[in-house]
């Protein structure tokens, strides 16, 4: 596919369309791989022999976390693209998607919860992890309301990603000095490439399938939202424009 | 140091207001603008003063010649009024207030908090800071608000003064200023909707 | 600019209370934490750096939105925006306006805070250099907040919580510098830290500032 092909999806009405042509796919992947993945997980894997059952865990913890930080991920490159090159597309996915991000971040910290309490004993440490998952939830909560208390969409889609860019950079640097204020106890990643001691086979395999199926699920989420707000904009535009007779 | 307007389109709130505008002024020339409140007479003068970009056109001007002048004077009230004209003199890179003050019969009142002053004397000393600005193209933006008839005449004298000396200046105002000036009506340049489904057409990322 | 220093400066002097205020909100943390904690002078001396940090921050956070709002309600910053000043001279200006009213004072004041919490000897040196690092970030990443939030009619509460989380870094290696200054260790990583943060921001965000403060005229 060509760039300029790609670029076509800029254009509101060609991407609504092909969003509702694709998203009821999207949606039954989503539902079908997370459904399947989750009960694999907790129904038909081994207890952890030291963990126990409380490891099943793992299967949304892991997937929510990844999708806190890759959605806000997500922000930043919608937010330089909508700087650069101005597609409103772009801006209106970047604030669809913050929505989802908080939520995952939420899912994120209260599974850690749950799994830290009869783990660690108890349900909340300054852990370095857990601290910067507390500061990514702040900056979350400071891009959407910035988003809600502006009135002209294109100034608000302006000043939200000048923030994303800019609290990209010092939610890096927190995660640095969070590091660096306290080393924790939490486990080192579940899942990586160049490590010897990854999670074991046996939850491996599920565990991919359920962070599929999160990651199909914030795609279908981003697409339904994107497209609302597209709808929303266009209602508020042509108010507007009625109030201008 | 002409000013031109070529094809220009703005847009408030990201609906546009103004289409299809074309003027241009000449050094030692005023241009009045007038039309119905809320046409877009403010935004306009905004878009050629840079203070917004234009949603197409273009403004072509000398760089840094633009003195602009709105409702609100950005007066310090804790300031007196030779501090306030010193302090825009400094930043535009000008020397002496003597002549604005002048100008605009400011002499007695040099000592007297901004803030203390009246709604009309705190327009003629928003006015004055014109004159210490020292560049060519004035845009003002119904600068006869809150005057007296005997203020409009000292303003009405400085802008002729201004066009003697080669500047020029675009107003948007109501009021005669009795000066020798084109006017120009914007209010057949109000931006008309597009037709049909509104060019949803391409890339064209129009929302209306 | 030097110009628009001294309006500002002189702005602050003549409002009565510009440079005071901040001093004494301050003051008062200060006096209400060994109420909130009890009077004991060995665990005030333990969070005597962290209350400090935390004071001068909230101090600093308390002036930001008047940095650009009465410039926004009375026409100034139009003017200025079509002055021949370049906006991220302006908006540096703001800053050093702002450090020079509340982090200067707070700076040359913290050693006697100190005292009232009973802050180890050795930690005063630590204290004023970690402060004097540690704010001039403050006041420029508040400056990039106010620039955000100016002529929004809520912008108060919405500033804090934009500009609270961008306080974190400079918080923590501020706090970390002040509290191993005065538990006697050594302080190279965190001064270090910190003096890049400051250097950072004040390098880079003035852009991020004048271009959203431009947005934010039109």
């Amino acid at each position: 596919m060509n760039m300029n092909a790609l670029w076509e999806y800029a254009n509101p009405v060609k991407f609504s369309r092909t969003v509702s042509l694709v998203l009821p796919w999207v949606s039954v992947l989503a539902l079908v791989s997370l459904v399947g993945g989750l009960i694999w997980g907790f129904f038909f894997t081994p207890d952890d022999f030291r963990q126990g059952s409380t490891v099943k865990i793992i299967f949304i913890h892991v997937p929510s976390a990844m999708m806190a930080i890759s959605a806000w991920f997500m922000m930043l490159v919608t937010s330089l693209i909508w700087l650069i090159r101005r597609h409103h597309v772009s801006a209106l996915a970047a604030k669809a998607a913050a929505p989802i991000g908080i939520v995952m971040t939420l899912i994120a910290l209260a599974t850690g919860a749950i799994w830290g309490q009869p783990m660690w004993g108890t349900w909340w440490a300054w852990d370095p992890r857990l601290t910067s998952f507390l500061i990514l939830f702040l900056f979350y909560l400071g891009y959407v309301a910035l988003w809600e208390a502006i009135d002209n969409p294109d100034t608000a889609a302006d000043l939200t990603s000048v923030l994303c860019i800019v609290g990209s950079v010092f939610a890096f640097l927190s995660r640095y000095a969070v590091n660096f204020w306290n080393q924790g106890l939490h486990q080192g990643a579940s899942l990586s490439l160049d490590k010897e001691e990854n999670v074991a086979d046996v939850f491996s395999t599920p565990l991919y399938v359920c962070i599929a199926g999160f990651i199909l699920l914030f795609v279908a989420l981003v697409f339904l939202r994107t497209r609302t707000e597209i709808h929303k904009r266009r209602t508020k535009a042509l108010l507007a424009r009625e109030r201008l007779g | 140091m002409t000013l031109t307007v070529k094809d220009l389109t703005i847009s408030r709130g990201g609906i546009p207001v103004l289409e299809g505008l074309n003027f241009s002024l000449e050094p030692g020339h005023a241009l009045i603008l007038r039309g119905p409140n809320g046409v877009g007479k403010t935004t306009l003068l905004r878009t050629v003063a840079g203070l917004q970009p234009p949603v197409e056109g273009e403004v072509q001007a000398a760089p840094e010649s633009f003195a602009y002048a709105a409702h609100s004077d950005g007066l310090k009230a804790t300031l007196s009024v030779s501090e306030n004209l010193h302090f825009w003199a400094d930043v535009f890179g000008t020397k002496g207030i003597q002549q604005a003050l002048d100008g605009f019969d400011l002499n007695g009142l040099v000592d007297r908090p901004a803030g203390a002053l009246s709604a009309g004397q705190k327009r003629r000393l928003g006015l004055a800071r014109l004159l210490v600005t020292g560049r060519p193209v004035w845009i003002l933006d119904e600068p006869t608000v809150s005057l007296d008839v005997a203020s409009v005449e000292l303003f009405a004298n400085a802008v002729r003064a201004h066009l003697a000396e080669g500047g020029s200046a675009l107003i948007a105002t109501h009021i005669d200023l009795g000066l020798d000036a084109e006017v120009l009506d914007v209010g057949p340049f109000r931006a008309k909707p597009k037709s049909g489904t509104g060019g949803f057409d391409g890339l064209d990322e129009s929302f209306l | 600019m030097i110009s628009l220093l001294i309006r500002d400066l002189r702005l602050a002097m003549r409002a009565g209370g510009g440079f005071g205020l901040g001093l004494s909100f301050f003051l008062i943390v200060t006096v209400l934490v060994p109420f909130g904690v009890g009077p004991e002078s060995a665990l005030l001396a333990k969070i005597a750096p962290g209350i400090l940090w935390l004071g001068a921050l909230l101090a600093c956070l308390l002036s930001l939105d008047r940095i650009f709002a009465l410039d926004w309600e009375d026409g100034s910053l139009d003017l200025l925006a079509t002055s021949p000043l370049p906006m991220e001279g302006v908006v540096t200006v703001k800053a050093l306006a702002h450090w020079l009213t509340t982090g200067l004072p707070l700076c040359l004041a913290s050693p006697v805070f100190g005292l009232l919490l009973s802050l180890p000897e050795q930690g005063y040196k630590w204290l004023i250099v970690s402060l004097v690092l540690g704010t001039p970030a403050l006041s420029v990443i508040g400056t990039f907040g106010a620039a955000l939030t100016v002529g929004l009619k809520r912008g108060g509460l919405l500033l804090s919580l934009l500009v609270l989380p961008l306080y974190v870094p400079t918080l923590i290696f501020g706090a970390e510098v002040a509290r191993r200054g005065a538990e006697g260790l050594t302080t190279t990583t965190p001064v270090l830290m910190l003096a890049g943060i400051s250097a950072g921001t004040i390098a880079l965000l003035p852009f991020a500032s004048a271009l959203v403060l431009r947005v934010n005229l039109r």
